[in-house]
Protein backbone atom coordinates (compact mmCIF):
# COMPACT_ATOMS: atom_id res chain seq x y z
CA UNK A 1 0.00 0.00 0.00
CA UNK A 2 2.81 2.42 0.76
CA UNK A 3 3.50 2.49 -3.31
CA UNK A 4 4.88 6.14 -4.48
CA UNK A 5 4.87 6.90 -7.89
CA UNK A 6 7.12 9.72 -9.67
CA UNK A 7 5.53 12.22 -11.33
CA UNK A 8 6.17 15.65 -13.15
CA UNK A 9 4.38 18.70 -11.65
CA UNK A 10 2.95 20.52 -14.99
CA UNK A 11 0.27 22.61 -13.04
CA UNK A 12 -0.03 23.87 -9.93
CA UNK A 13 -3.85 25.36 -8.71
CA UNK A 14 -5.75 25.80 -5.33
CA UNK A 15 -8.81 23.92 -4.37
CA UNK A 16 -10.61 24.08 -1.49
CA UNK A 17 -7.79 26.73 0.38
CA UNK A 18 -5.41 23.52 -0.54
CA UNK A 19 -2.30 23.72 -2.91
CA UNK A 20 -2.48 21.06 -5.81
CA UNK A 21 -0.65 20.17 -8.74
CA UNK A 22 -1.46 18.39 -11.72
CA UNK A 23 1.07 15.50 -12.18
CA UNK A 24 1.96 13.91 -15.65
CA UNK A 25 3.03 10.28 -14.47
CA UNK A 26 4.63 9.40 -18.20
CA UNK A 27 1.64 10.60 -20.08
CA UNK A 28 -1.34 9.99 -17.34
CA UNK A 29 -2.16 12.95 -15.48
CA UNK A 30 -3.97 12.91 -11.85
CA UNK A 31 -3.92 15.26 -9.32
CA UNK A 32 -2.27 15.53 -6.27
CA UNK A 33 -2.55 17.87 -2.74
CA UNK A 34 1.05 19.22 -2.44
CA UNK A 35 0.41 21.22 0.85
CA UNK A 36 3.63 18.87 2.39
CA UNK A 37 5.74 19.86 -0.12
CA UNK A 38 5.12 23.39 -0.72
CA UNK A 39 8.11 24.06 -2.04
CA UNK A 40 7.39 22.01 -5.48
CA UNK A 41 7.66 24.23 -8.30
CA UNK A 42 6.48 23.37 -12.04
CA UNK A 43 8.65 20.95 -14.02
CA UNK A 44 10.02 19.19 -10.59
CA UNK A 45 9.17 15.63 -9.54
CA UNK A 46 7.19 14.62 -6.66
CA UNK A 47 6.90 11.37 -5.27
CA UNK A 48 2.92 10.58 -4.70
CA UNK A 49 1.03 8.15 -2.79
CA UNK A 50 -3.00 7.74 -2.71
CA UNK A 51 -3.43 11.81 -3.82
CA UNK A 52 -0.04 13.62 -1.71
CA UNK A 53 2.88 14.29 -2.88
CA UNK A 54 4.79 13.03 -0.40
CA UNK A 55 8.78 14.18 -1.25
CA UNK A 56 10.06 16.55 -3.69
CA UNK A 57 12.70 14.44 -5.20
CA UNK A 58 16.48 15.94 -5.08
CA UNK A 59 17.48 15.62 -8.43
CA UNK A 60 21.52 15.91 -7.17
CA UNK A 61 20.81 13.15 -5.01
CA UNK A 62 19.58 11.01 -8.18
CA UNK A 63 22.17 12.02 -9.92
CA UNK A 64 24.86 10.92 -7.75
CA UNK A 65 23.44 7.47 -6.92
CA UNK A 66 23.22 6.75 -10.77
CA UNK A 67 26.98 8.29 -11.86
CA UNK A 68 28.08 5.83 -8.73
CA UNK A 69 25.78 2.31 -9.65
CA UNK A 70 27.37 2.95 -13.35
CA UNK A 71 30.88 3.43 -12.46
CA UNK A 72 30.49 0.40 -10.50
CA UNK A 73 28.91 -1.36 -13.36
CA UNK A 74 31.65 -0.31 -15.32
CA UNK A 75 33.91 -1.61 -12.85
CA UNK A 76 32.54 -5.05 -12.11
CA UNK A 77 32.28 -5.66 -16.36
CA UNK A 78 36.21 -4.97 -16.42
CA UNK A 79 36.82 -7.09 -13.28
CA UNK A 80 34.50 -10.14 -15.10
CA UNK A 81 36.46 -9.73 -18.19
CA UNK A 82 39.78 -9.78 -16.29
CA UNK A 83 38.71 -12.79 -14.63
CA UNK A 84 37.15 -14.64 -17.68
CA UNK A 85 40.09 -17.02 -19.23
CA UNK A 86 37.73 -17.31 -22.48
CA UNK A 87 38.42 -13.97 -22.62
CA UNK A 88 40.75 -13.11 -25.72
CA UNK A 89 42.31 -10.02 -24.17
CA UNK B 1 9.42 7.37 -16.93
CA UNK B 2 11.91 9.13 -14.99
CA UNK B 3 13.03 8.55 -11.50
CA UNK B 4 11.52 4.48 -12.23
CA UNK B 5 13.07 2.90 -15.24
CA UNK B 6 16.92 4.15 -14.61
CA UNK B 7 15.86 1.69 -11.34
CA UNK B 8 14.92 -1.28 -13.85
CA UNK B 9 18.38 -1.26 -15.79
CA UNK B 10 19.36 -4.82 -15.93
CA UNK B 11 22.85 -4.40 -16.46
CA UNK B 12 22.90 -1.98 -13.14
CA UNK B 13 20.97 -5.16 -11.53
CA UNK B 14 23.43 -7.45 -13.08
CA UNK B 15 26.28 -5.40 -11.33
CA UNK B 16 24.76 -5.35 -8.32
CA UNK B 17 24.55 -9.11 -8.04
CA UNK B 18 28.17 -9.59 -9.22
CA UNK B 19 29.20 -7.34 -6.20
CA UNK B 20 26.72 -8.69 -3.58
CA UNK B 21 27.88 -12.19 -4.39
CA UNK B 22 32.17 -11.17 -4.05
CA UNK B 23 30.46 -9.44 -0.50
CA UNK B 24 29.06 -12.02 1.07
CA UNK B 25 31.04 -14.91 2.88
CA UNK B 26 29.15 -16.35 5.03
CA UNK B 27 24.92 -16.48 5.80
CA UNK B 28 22.91 -13.80 6.34
CA UNK B 29 19.16 -12.85 7.20
CA UNK B 30 17.98 -9.89 5.92
CA UNK B 31 14.01 -8.79 6.46
CA UNK B 32 12.44 -6.46 4.03
CA UNK B 33 9.84 -4.60 6.10
CA UNK B 34 7.84 -3.51 3.14
CA UNK B 35 5.05 -5.45 1.34
CA UNK B 36 5.28 -3.41 -1.79
CA UNK B 37 9.09 -4.48 -1.47
CA UNK B 38 8.58 -8.29 -1.37
CA UNK B 39 6.18 -7.70 -3.84
CA UNK B 40 8.76 -6.06 -6.45
CA UNK B 41 11.48 -8.57 -5.00
CA UNK B 42 9.49 -11.45 -6.07
CA UNK B 43 7.85 -9.65 -9.32
CA UNK B 44 11.21 -9.45 -10.08
CA UNK B 45 12.81 -12.69 -9.17
CA UNK B 46 15.42 -10.96 -6.97
CA UNK B 47 15.12 -13.94 -4.54
CA UNK B 48 16.50 -16.23 -7.18
CA UNK B 49 19.14 -14.26 -8.52
CA UNK B 50 20.67 -13.56 -4.82
CA UNK B 51 23.75 -15.74 -3.95
CA UNK B 52 22.52 -18.76 -1.34
CA UNK B 53 24.09 -17.21 1.88
CA UNK B 54 21.47 -14.68 1.84
CA UNK B 55 17.63 -15.43 3.09
CA UNK B 56 15.53 -12.45 2.59
CA UNK B 57 12.58 -12.66 4.78
CA UNK B 58 9.12 -11.00 4.37
CA UNK B 59 8.34 -8.17 7.04
CA UNK B 60 4.81 -6.95 8.59
CA UNK B 61 5.24 -4.00 6.24
CA UNK B 62 1.54 -4.40 4.85
CA UNK B 63 -1.36 -2.45 6.19
CA UNK B 64 -4.22 -4.38 4.59
CA UNK B 65 -2.51 -7.51 5.80
CA UNK B 66 -2.70 -6.35 9.53
CA UNK B 67 -5.55 -4.27 10.11
CA UNK B 68 -7.31 -6.52 12.39
CA UNK B 69 -10.39 -8.73 11.72
CA UNK B 70 -12.45 -6.74 14.19
CA UNK B 71 -11.67 -3.20 12.58
CA UNK B 72 -13.25 -4.68 8.94
CA UNK B 73 -16.09 -6.34 11.08
CA UNK B 74 -17.09 -2.89 12.64
CA UNK B 75 -16.21 -0.89 8.78
CA UNK B 76 -18.57 -3.67 8.02
CA UNK B 77 -21.49 -2.75 10.18
CA UNK B 78 -21.12 0.70 9.04
CA UNK B 79 -20.98 0.32 5.89
CA UNK B 80 -24.55 -1.70 5.78
CA UNK B 81 -26.12 1.66 7.43
CA UNK B 82 -28.56 2.98 4.82
CA UNK B 83 -27.68 6.98 5.11
CA UNK B 84 -23.53 5.69 4.50
CA UNK B 85 -21.28 6.55 2.28
CA UNK B 86 -18.31 4.43 2.93
CA UNK B 87 -15.33 5.31 1.16
CA UNK B 88 -11.86 3.23 1.42
CA UNK B 89 -8.98 2.80 -0.75
CA UNK B 90 -9.19 -0.39 -3.33
CA UNK B 91 -7.09 -2.85 -1.33
CA UNK B 92 -8.88 -2.61 1.46
CA UNK B 93 -12.58 -3.51 -0.29
CA UNK B 94 -12.20 -7.40 -0.80
CA UNK B 95 -10.64 -7.92 2.64
CA UNK B 96 -12.88 -10.72 4.61
CA UNK B 97 -14.11 -9.96 8.13
CA UNK B 98 -15.08 -12.58 9.92
CA UNK B 99 -18.64 -13.15 8.19
CA UNK B 100 -18.35 -11.03 5.17
CA UNK B 101 -15.98 -7.92 3.13
CA UNK B 102 -17.05 -4.57 1.39
CA UNK B 103 -17.99 -5.46 -2.11
CA UNK B 104 -20.37 -8.50 -0.76
CA UNK B 105 -21.94 -4.96 1.20
CA UNK B 106 -21.66 -3.01 -1.95
CA UNK B 107 -23.49 -5.88 -4.10
CA UNK B 108 -26.42 -6.12 -1.37
CA UNK B 109 -27.01 -2.64 -1.95
CA UNK B 110 -24.63 -0.79 0.23
CA UNK B 111 -23.12 2.83 -0.88
CA UNK B 112 -19.57 1.42 -0.80
CA UNK B 113 -17.12 3.37 -3.02
CA UNK B 114 -13.32 3.70 -3.93
CA UNK B 115 -11.43 6.62 -3.38
CA UNK B 116 -7.92 7.30 -4.95
CA UNK B 117 -7.27 10.15 -2.34
CA UNK B 118 -9.23 10.76 1.03
CA UNK B 119 -9.81 14.30 0.10
CA UNK B 120 -12.09 12.89 -2.31
CA UNK B 121 -14.01 11.29 0.63
CA UNK B 122 -14.24 14.79 2.18
CA UNK B 123 -15.47 16.23 -1.49
CA UNK B 124 -18.06 13.74 -1.47
CA UNK B 125 -18.75 15.03 2.54
CA UNK B 126 -19.50 18.66 0.87
CA UNK B 127 -21.92 17.28 -1.92
CA UNK B 128 -24.11 14.92 0.31
CA UNK B 129 -24.43 16.86 3.38
CA UNK B 130 -27.91 14.90 3.90
CA UNK B 131 -25.79 11.65 4.23
CA UNK B 132 -22.76 10.43 6.52
CA UNK B 133 -19.51 9.74 4.60
CA UNK B 134 -17.06 7.05 6.36
CA UNK B 135 -13.75 6.82 5.51
CA UNK B 136 -11.52 3.72 6.32
CA UNK B 137 -8.15 5.20 7.26
CA UNK B 138 -5.37 2.34 7.42
CA UNK B 139 -1.66 2.62 6.67
CA UNK B 140 1.41 2.94 8.11
CA UNK B 141 3.14 6.97 8.28
CA UNK B 142 3.27 6.91 4.84
CA UNK B 143 -0.58 6.95 4.29
CA UNK B 144 -1.38 8.92 7.85
CA UNK B 145 -0.24 12.36 6.48
CA UNK B 146 -3.12 12.40 3.78
CA UNK B 147 -5.80 10.68 5.76
CA UNK B 148 -5.04 13.47 8.62
CA UNK B 149 -5.29 16.56 6.13
CA UNK B 150 -8.34 15.21 5.15
CA UNK B 151 -9.51 15.55 8.60
CA UNK B 152 -8.21 18.88 9.06
CA UNK B 153 -9.88 19.68 5.66
CA UNK B 154 -13.22 18.68 7.13
CA UNK B 155 -12.58 20.55 10.72
CA UNK B 156 -11.81 23.51 8.44
CA UNK B 157 -15.17 23.91 6.50
CA UNK B 158 -17.32 23.08 9.29
CA UNK B 159 -18.43 19.28 7.98
CA UNK B 160 -19.92 17.26 10.20
CA UNK B 161 -20.88 14.81 8.26
CA UNK B 162 -17.43 13.27 7.91
CA UNK B 163 -15.35 10.61 9.87
CA UNK B 164 -12.94 8.21 9.64
CA UNK B 165 -12.14 4.42 10.92
CA UNK B 166 -8.79 4.85 11.94
CA UNK B 167 -6.85 2.00 12.12
CA UNK B 168 -3.00 3.41 11.64
CA UNK B 169 -0.22 1.53 12.57
CA UNK B 170 3.49 2.11 13.24
CA UNK B 171 6.72 0.58 11.62
CA UNK B 172 9.87 0.88 14.64
CA UNK B 173 7.61 -0.72 17.29
CA UNK B 174 6.75 -3.62 14.71
CA UNK B 175 10.56 -3.92 14.37
CA UNK B 176 11.11 -3.94 17.98
CA UNK B 177 8.88 -6.79 18.73
CA UNK B 178 10.61 -8.62 16.09
CA UNK B 179 14.03 -8.04 17.59
CA UNK B 180 13.22 -8.48 20.66
CA UNK B 181 11.29 -12.33 19.74
CA UNK B 182 13.87 -14.67 21.75
CA UNK B 183 13.14 -16.79 18.34
CA UNK B 184 14.06 -13.46 15.95
CA UNK B 185 16.35 -14.63 13.13
CA UNK B 186 16.38 -11.24 11.43
CA UNK B 187 19.78 -9.83 11.10
CA UNK B 188 19.76 -6.71 9.43
CA UNK B 189 16.75 -4.60 7.41
CA UNK B 190 15.80 -3.20 4.51
CA UNK B 191 13.55 0.07 5.79
CA UNK B 192 10.65 0.67 3.76
CA UNK B 193 11.47 3.84 1.90
CA UNK B 194 8.48 5.48 1.66
CA UNK B 195 7.97 5.46 5.43
CA UNK B 196 11.32 7.18 5.98
CA UNK B 197 10.32 9.52 3.50
CA UNK B 198 8.10 11.04 5.81
CA UNK B 199 9.70 9.92 9.30
CA UNK B 200 12.72 10.23 7.91
CA UNK B 201 15.40 7.53 9.95
CA UNK B 202 16.37 9.21 12.86
CA UNK B 203 13.86 6.51 14.91
CA UNK B 204 16.13 3.46 13.13
CA UNK B 205 18.94 4.75 15.48
CA UNK B 206 17.57 3.69 18.00
CA UNK B 207 16.98 0.41 17.13
CA UNK B 208 19.83 -0.24 15.24
CA UNK B 209 22.16 0.81 18.66
CA UNK B 210 19.86 -1.23 20.94
CA UNK B 211 19.88 -4.56 18.88
CA UNK B 212 23.35 -3.99 17.15
CA UNK B 213 20.97 -5.14 13.74
CA UNK B 214 22.38 -2.80 10.32
CA UNK B 215 18.72 -0.93 8.97
CA UNK B 216 19.21 0.64 5.88
CA UNK B 217 16.20 2.62 4.14
CA UNK B 218 15.92 1.48 0.40
CA UNK B 219 13.43 2.22 -2.28
CA UNK B 220 11.14 -0.27 -4.27
CA UNK B 221 12.71 -0.62 -7.97
CA UNK B 222 14.81 -3.89 -8.34
CA UNK B 223 18.41 -1.80 -8.61
CA UNK B 224 17.06 0.19 -5.58
CA UNK B 225 16.33 -3.35 -2.98
CA UNK B 226 19.74 -4.63 -4.29
CA UNK B 227 21.55 -1.37 -3.45
CA UNK B 228 19.59 -1.88 -0.03
CA UNK B 229 20.80 -5.72 0.06
CA UNK B 230 24.65 -4.64 -1.16
CA UNK B 231 24.90 -2.17 1.50
CA UNK B 232 22.89 -4.52 4.19
CA UNK B 233 25.48 -7.33 3.35
CA UNK B 234 28.43 -4.10 3.37
CA UNK B 235 27.68 -3.41 7.08
CA UNK B 236 26.66 -6.79 8.49
CA UNK B 237 30.31 -8.06 6.92
CA UNK B 238 31.79 -5.31 8.65
CA UNK B 239 29.87 -5.74 11.68
CA UNK B 240 28.53 -2.61 12.00
CA UNK B 241 25.06 -1.59 13.25
CA UNK B 242 24.72 1.66 11.57
CA UNK B 243 21.39 3.05 9.53
CA UNK B 244 22.80 4.17 5.97
CA UNK B 245 20.21 6.03 3.57
CA UNK B 246 20.11 3.97 0.19
CA UNK B 247 16.96 5.67 -0.88
CA UNK B 248 18.59 9.48 -1.43
CA UNK B 249 16.26 10.48 -4.04
CA UNK B 250 13.26 10.62 -1.85
CA UNK B 251 14.31 10.63 1.81
CA UNK B 252 15.55 12.70 3.73
CA UNK B 253 17.31 12.45 7.81
CA UNK B 254 14.76 14.25 8.65
CA UNK B 255 12.12 13.01 6.78
CA UNK B 256 9.06 15.67 5.75
CA UNK B 257 8.66 17.95 8.42
CA UNK B 258 5.39 19.51 7.64
CA UNK B 259 3.61 16.29 7.01
CA UNK B 260 4.74 14.74 10.57
CA UNK B 261 3.32 17.97 12.07
CA UNK B 262 -0.23 17.86 10.46
CA UNK B 263 -0.33 14.10 11.50
CA UNK B 264 0.41 14.94 15.04
CA UNK B 265 -1.68 17.15 15.19
CA UNK B 266 -4.54 15.00 13.97
CA UNK B 267 -3.58 11.83 15.82
CA UNK B 268 -1.47 10.58 18.93
CA UNK B 269 0.34 7.13 19.31
CA UNK B 270 -2.20 4.14 21.15
CA UNK B 271 -1.66 0.38 20.93
CA UNK B 272 -3.03 -1.09 17.99
CA UNK B 273 -4.18 -4.80 17.38
CA UNK B 274 -2.08 -6.36 14.45
CA UNK B 275 -3.52 -8.93 12.76
CA UNK B 276 -1.64 -12.54 13.25
CA UNK B 277 0.49 -10.85 15.79
CA UNK B 278 -1.29 -9.58 18.32
CA UNK B 279 -1.53 -6.36 20.49
CA UNK B 280 1.38 -3.78 20.22
CA UNK B 281 2.56 -1.72 22.64
CA UNK B 282 2.41 2.43 20.90
CA UNK B 283 2.14 0.86 17.34
CA UNK B 284 -0.50 2.70 16.34
CA UNK B 285 -2.03 6.18 15.89
CA UNK B 286 -5.56 6.89 16.43
CA UNK B 287 -7.84 10.56 16.46
CA UNK B 288 -6.86 13.21 18.87
CA UNK B 289 -9.29 12.73 21.60
CA UNK B 290 -10.44 17.05 20.82
CA UNK B 291 -11.41 15.38 17.06
CA UNK B 292 -13.99 12.92 18.30
CA UNK B 293 -16.41 14.39 16.48
CA UNK B 294 -14.35 12.93 13.47
CA UNK B 295 -14.04 9.33 15.06
CA UNK B 296 -16.75 7.17 13.03
CA UNK B 297 -16.16 4.08 15.12
CA UNK B 298 -17.55 6.69 18.22
CA UNK B 299 -20.38 7.92 16.03
CA UNK B 300 -22.02 4.96 15.32
CA UNK B 301 -20.90 3.32 18.20
CA UNK B 302 -19.31 -0.32 16.97
CA UNK B 303 -16.75 0.03 19.81
CA UNK B 304 -18.29 -2.98 21.54
CA UNK B 305 -17.71 -5.04 18.65
CA UNK B 306 -14.45 -7.64 19.21
CA UNK B 307 -13.54 -10.26 17.17
CA UNK B 308 -10.38 -12.48 18.00
CA UNK B 309 -8.75 -14.13 15.53
CA UNK B 310 -9.35 -17.51 14.67
CA UNK B 311 -5.91 -20.43 15.09
CA UNK B 312 -6.30 -21.00 11.62
CA UNK B 313 -2.98 -20.39 10.27
CA UNK B 314 1.02 -18.98 10.62
CA UNK B 315 0.63 -15.41 9.17
CA UNK B 316 1.85 -14.44 12.55
CA UNK B 317 4.97 -16.26 12.12
CA UNK B 318 5.65 -15.45 8.72
CA UNK B 319 4.99 -11.39 9.57
CA UNK B 320 7.69 -12.09 12.48
CA UNK B 321 10.52 -13.74 9.60
CA UNK B 322 10.29 -16.88 11.49
CA UNK B 323 8.40 -18.99 8.57
CA UNK B 324 8.64 -18.61 5.17
CA UNK B 325 4.89 -19.22 3.39
CA UNK B 326 5.68 -22.60 2.38
CA UNK B 327 6.37 -24.03 5.78
CA UNK B 328 2.06 -23.45 6.16
CA UNK B 329 0.36 -26.63 5.18
CA UNK B 330 -2.57 -24.81 4.04
CA UNK B 331 -0.58 -22.62 1.56
CA UNK B 332 -1.96 -23.02 -1.90
CA UNK B 333 -4.45 -25.61 -1.01
CA UNK B 334 -6.82 -24.59 1.73
CA UNK B 335 -5.18 -21.19 1.33
CA UNK B 336 -5.66 -19.02 -2.12
CA UNK B 337 -5.82 -15.68 -2.55
CA UNK B 338 -9.54 -16.08 -3.71
CA UNK B 339 -10.03 -17.78 -0.17
CA UNK B 340 -7.47 -16.81 2.45
CA UNK B 341 -7.27 -17.95 5.66
CA UNK B 342 -4.85 -15.17 7.07
CA UNK B 343 -3.58 -12.05 7.03
CA UNK B 344 -0.85 -12.76 4.59
CA UNK B 345 -2.85 -14.30 1.94
CA UNK B 346 -5.25 -11.44 2.44
CA UNK B 347 -3.52 -8.44 0.41
CA UNK B 348 -1.68 -9.12 -3.04
CA UNK B 349 1.20 -7.61 -1.13
CA UNK B 350 1.25 -9.88 1.58
CA UNK B 351 3.80 -12.70 1.69
CA UNK B 352 1.75 -15.62 0.87
CA UNK B 353 0.06 -14.03 -1.58
CA UNK B 354 2.75 -12.38 -3.47
CA UNK B 355 4.56 -16.36 -3.31
CA UNK B 356 1.26 -17.63 -4.84
CA UNK B 357 1.37 -15.12 -7.47
CA UNK B 358 4.82 -15.67 -8.37
CA UNK B 359 4.46 -19.56 -7.62
CA UNK B 360 7.44 -19.52 -5.23
CA UNK B 361 5.77 -22.21 -3.15
CA UNK B 362 6.95 -25.70 -4.52
CA UNK B 363 3.32 -25.43 -6.31
CA UNK B 364 2.24 -28.38 -7.68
Amino acid sequence: MCLAIPGKVVELYEENGLPMGLIDFAGTRNSACLSYTPEAELGQYVLVHAGFALQTLNEEEAAASLAELSRLSAFMEADAAADDPTDGS
Amino acid sequence: MKHLSEYRDAGLAKALLAKIARTVTRPWVIMEICGGQTHSIMRHGLDQLLPPEITLVHGPGCPVCVTPLETIDRALVIAERPEVIFTSFGDMLRVPGSRDDLFRVKSRGGDVRMVYSPLEAVKLARENPDREVVFLAVGFETTAPGNAMAVKAAQREGLTNFSEIVSHVLVPPAMDAILSSPTNRVQGFLAAGHVCAIMGWSDYERLADKYQVPIVPTGFEPVDILEGILKTVQLLENGDPSVVNTYLRAVAKDGNPNARKVTDEVYTVCDRKWRGIGTLPGSGWRLRDELAAFDAEQKFQVNEIVTEEPEVCIAGEILQGLKKPHDCPAFGTECTPMNPLGATMVSSEGACAAYHKYNRGDLT
